[in-house]
């Protein structure tokens, strides 16, 4: 388990250094240039700059002094608020993110295998169809347009109620988390669903859940620790790449909430083209998800140890 | 000691059988692989139908616009922001001429109050009061509702401070629907004082012949007069916020999102198989370092790096945006698809007949192009077929937030965008280009289902 533990982390260190690689060279592509502004008005002063912000150094040691950076966790200062560091930037946006996308995924993973358990139980009748049924429906459907009648539903809903039961749009009390948080983890919470139905469908046709049968164990029991413990297995190897698509596609619901989260920051940061904070967002947001896969698969070996061995 | 009796043969034994005899008959046609799939699919019903969906919407977005010839950038300035099946007449009139503010069209004439001083229609509302007494001024509002307290009146539209004026004429963006307009009385420091007055005007749409003309709306525009009926031009799913046909425009963003949905796919599938079988084909030292690569790329934050490749390969002025979507597209998505085709060609490698082909001496492009192509087919097209969706759904995603195409040019996504903006009150800018995003993703979708099914024969009984 040791060895399995250090070589993952191994591996997500060179992936994090990877992804800030690719951003580094990326951000070097980009056309036009951080000076390209009114603030070089001569060239005197677009010297003074670049030396100031280090952009005269050959590439190679512009990039050993962002990698020396990084690896200190310093992503610099903002180049639009040039009061505001990166750092703080994250720090103040980011538990907004992820408190929604920690929300999103329970909402998601407890749908999804609840759903799931109960699309398998009654297996090719009505409630089945109908959950079938709504599960295509919310992985055809794009999450923005379920952020809209979400919202829709809302407004009408306190307008013939006549009272506020739960704001339409902002962030601040557990309120303002439930709808956003639902609609993000929706499509995931789908996807889970089909998963988990597929699953347990396998494990029903188990050895040992014959097994069970045949020792006369309640069907309750059976369900419960024998049939839903092992069909989980599968569904918590793709939690990792689910909380990975659900904080990254909660720029969308980040939007339409008017939620002050790090999604609908880092996509203001690429309109004004604010070089350090996209960067830094992409690189922290890449070893965030990098670490979030890793720890599910140490979970999920942890679980199971079969995976151990592999 | 073995009891079954052994029958001894008889020369009967080695006649050839005649028609009748119930020697064994193929009970089920031999069919090839693609031809036992083929019909696997035509009996899922839901496959099938998707099928059809997908023929239907490929006639729509290229064979749509030769049926509907409308420009998708041209604006009905007539017709903002109007649903689908919206009445379209409009009745002619002579061109505007100003008001003095105290005549009253004789139609009108009589009553006190606030009451319209002529027949309201969309070219201008007039409004004629009594003087309030007391009053120094008036605010005028306009509410598309029936305003009940005087602290929802709606629409500011003009304060009124000129001794002795009782009367406002209204011009800003009227349309045909009816308005409440309310007056009240303000005094010297602008306070409000006493209580508002609240009329109902229902404007009737009007145009005037100029106007006709330049729309090209009649035949024959000589024999018009004022006080006729012509029709404005038709628009058979309603308009945008900004007055053009959403059928053209919805038909303009399926070529640009089935473009995508489609090329990328195509694209990417087409590289991951190569870089796969290549990858998988060779093995050794080559196959880890081509493996490991792919994983740092899979490692990337698939939305973020799509944005970030849109500012790096940047949209100049008067360009679409379509382009650097592709590329990141197809930069970010291949790793997928090369690790399936990989591990398949390592599986079909270790197959027994793949064996036996290399025994008898089959060539090393025998072997490639007869057996490794054709058994990987299945779960490449599976694969491409699944990855139709995820393209239409990223370019719909990053055309929402902005990162998409540019403004001019439509495409679903943006168009969703735009349709949230005024979801309330014109809903159908919304439900439009909606339900083309999903219909388009689940057709896709369920396609993938039914080829995956009709393909793998193991699925068959887990679904």
């Amino acid at each position: 388990m040791w060895a399995y533990t250090a070589k993952r982390i191994l591996q997500g260190v060179i992936t994090v250094w990877f992804i800030a690689t690719a951003t580094f060279v990326a951000m070097h592509n980009v056309p036009g240039d951080p000076l390209s502004n009114e603030r070089a008005t001569t060239e005197a002063i677009r010297i003074n700059l670049e030396a100031r912000y280090g952009l005269d150094k050959p590439m190679w040691e512009q990039y050993v002094i962002y990698m020396g950076n990084m690896a200190r966790g310093d992503f610099g200062i903002s180049f639009v608020q040039q009061n505001r560091r990166v750092n703080d930037i994250i720090r103040d946006h980011f538990p907004v993110s992820a408190t929604l996308g920690i929300l999103a995924v329970t909402f998601a993973a407890l749908g999804g295998i609840l759903w799931g358990a109960l699309t398998s139980l009654y297996r090719n009748r009505m409630p089945d169809y109908i959950i079938m049924f709504l599960v295509i429906l919310g992985i055809s459907v794009p999450s923005f347009v379920f952020a809209g009648l979400g919202q829709l539903a809302l407004v009408n809903l306190n307008n013939t109620l006549g009272v506020s039961v739960l704001p339409v749009a902002g962030w601040g009390t557990v309120g303002h988390m439930l709808l956003p948080a639902l609609v993000l983890g929706l499509g995931t919470m789908a996807y889970l669903t089909r998963l988990m139905r597929s699953s347990m469908l396998e494990v029903i046709n188990s050895d040992y859940v014959r097994t069970a049968k045949a020792k006369g164990l309640p069907p309750t029991r059976i369900f419960t620790r024998h049939q839903l413990r092992n069909a989980v297995l599968p569904v918590i190897t793709v939690l990792g790449p689910a909380i990975a698509a659900i904080t990254t596609g909660g720029f969308v619901v980040e939007l339409v909430f008017a939620i002050p989260g790090l999604g609908r920051y880092f996509v203001q940061a690429v309109q004004q083209l604010d070089y350090t904070v996209i960067m830094g967002t992409t690189v922290f947001y890449g070893a965030f998800l990098v670490s979030m896969v890793i720890l599910v698969d140490l979970i999920y070996g942890w679980v199971d140890p079969r995976v151990r061995l592999q | 000691m073995n009891n079954t009796p052994v029958r001894t043969p008889r020369p009967e034994d080695f006649e050839p059988i005649s028609g009748q005899s119930s020697a064994p008959v193929l009970v089920r046609p031999s069919r090839s692989y693609w031809q036992d799939a083929w019909i696997r699919l035509q009996s899922n019903r839901r496959a099938l139908v998707s099928l059809y969906i997908i023929i239907g919407l490929l006639l729509f977005t290229f064979a749509g616009p030769l049926l509907w010839q409308v420009d998708p950038a041209r604006q009905d300035v007539d017709q903002i922001s109007v649903g689908p099946g919206a009445d379209r007449r409009a009745v002619i009139v002579g061109l505007f001429q100003s008001w003095d503010g105290v005549s009253v069209d004789p139609v009108m004439a009589g009553g006190t109050g606030l009451r319209l001083a002529a027949a309201p229609d969309t070219q201008s509302v007039r409004l004629i009061w009594n003087a309030i007494p007391g009053a120094s001024g008036y605010q005028i509002y306009r509410s598309h509702y029936e305003p009940s307290n005087i602290d929802a009146l709606g629409l500011p539209l003009a304060e009124l401070t000129l001794p002795g004026q009782v009367s406002y004429e209204d011009r800003l963006d009227l349309r045909a629907r009816p308005y409440f307009y309310a007056v009240a009385p303000i005094d010297g420091n602008g306070r409000r004082t006493g209580q508002f007055e609240v009329v109902q005007a229902d404007p009737v749409r009007v145009i005037t012949i100029p106007e006709v003309l330049d729309r090209g709306l009649a035949a024959d525009p000589q024999s018009l007069q004022p006080g006729d009926v012509v029709r404005l031009s038709w628009h058979p799913l309603g308009t945008d916020y900004l007055g053009r046909d959403m059928l053209a425009r919805l038909m303009a963003g399926a070529r640009v999102s089935l473009f995508i949905g489609l090329l990328a796919p195509l694209i990417f599938v087409a590289f991951g198989v190569l870089y796969g079988s290549t990858s998988g084909f060779v093995g050794g030292k080559l196959d880890q370092v081509m493996m490991r690569f792919a994983d740092f790329v899979v490692a990337l934050p698939f939305l973020l790096f799509m944005i970030l490749f849109q500012v790096v390969f940047g949209i100049g002025p008067g360009e679409s945006g379509i382009m650097p979507m592709l590329f990141a597209l197809v930069l970010l998505s291949w790793p997928a698809t090369a690790r399936l085709v990989r591990g398949q060609i390592l599986q079909i490698r270790e197959e027994a007949y793949v064996s036996a082909a290399r025994l008898l001496g089959g060539s090393r492009n025998y072997l490639i192009l007869r057996h490794m192509i054709p058994n990987t087919m299945g779960v490449i097209l599976v694969t491409l077929t699944f990855a139709v969706p995820a393209a239409i759904f990223t370019e719909a995603f990053l055309s929402f937030i902005g990162m998409g195409v540019a403004p001019p040019t439509a495409s679903w996504g943006s168009m969703c965008n735009e349709g949230l903006k005024n979801m309330l009150t014109h809903p159908h800018e919304l439900i439009f280009p909606a339900a083309m995003i999903s219909i388009t993703v689940l057709a896709f979708n369920l396609l993938g289902d039914g080829l995956r099914d009709a393909l793998d024969a193991r699925m068959r009984n887990v679904e």
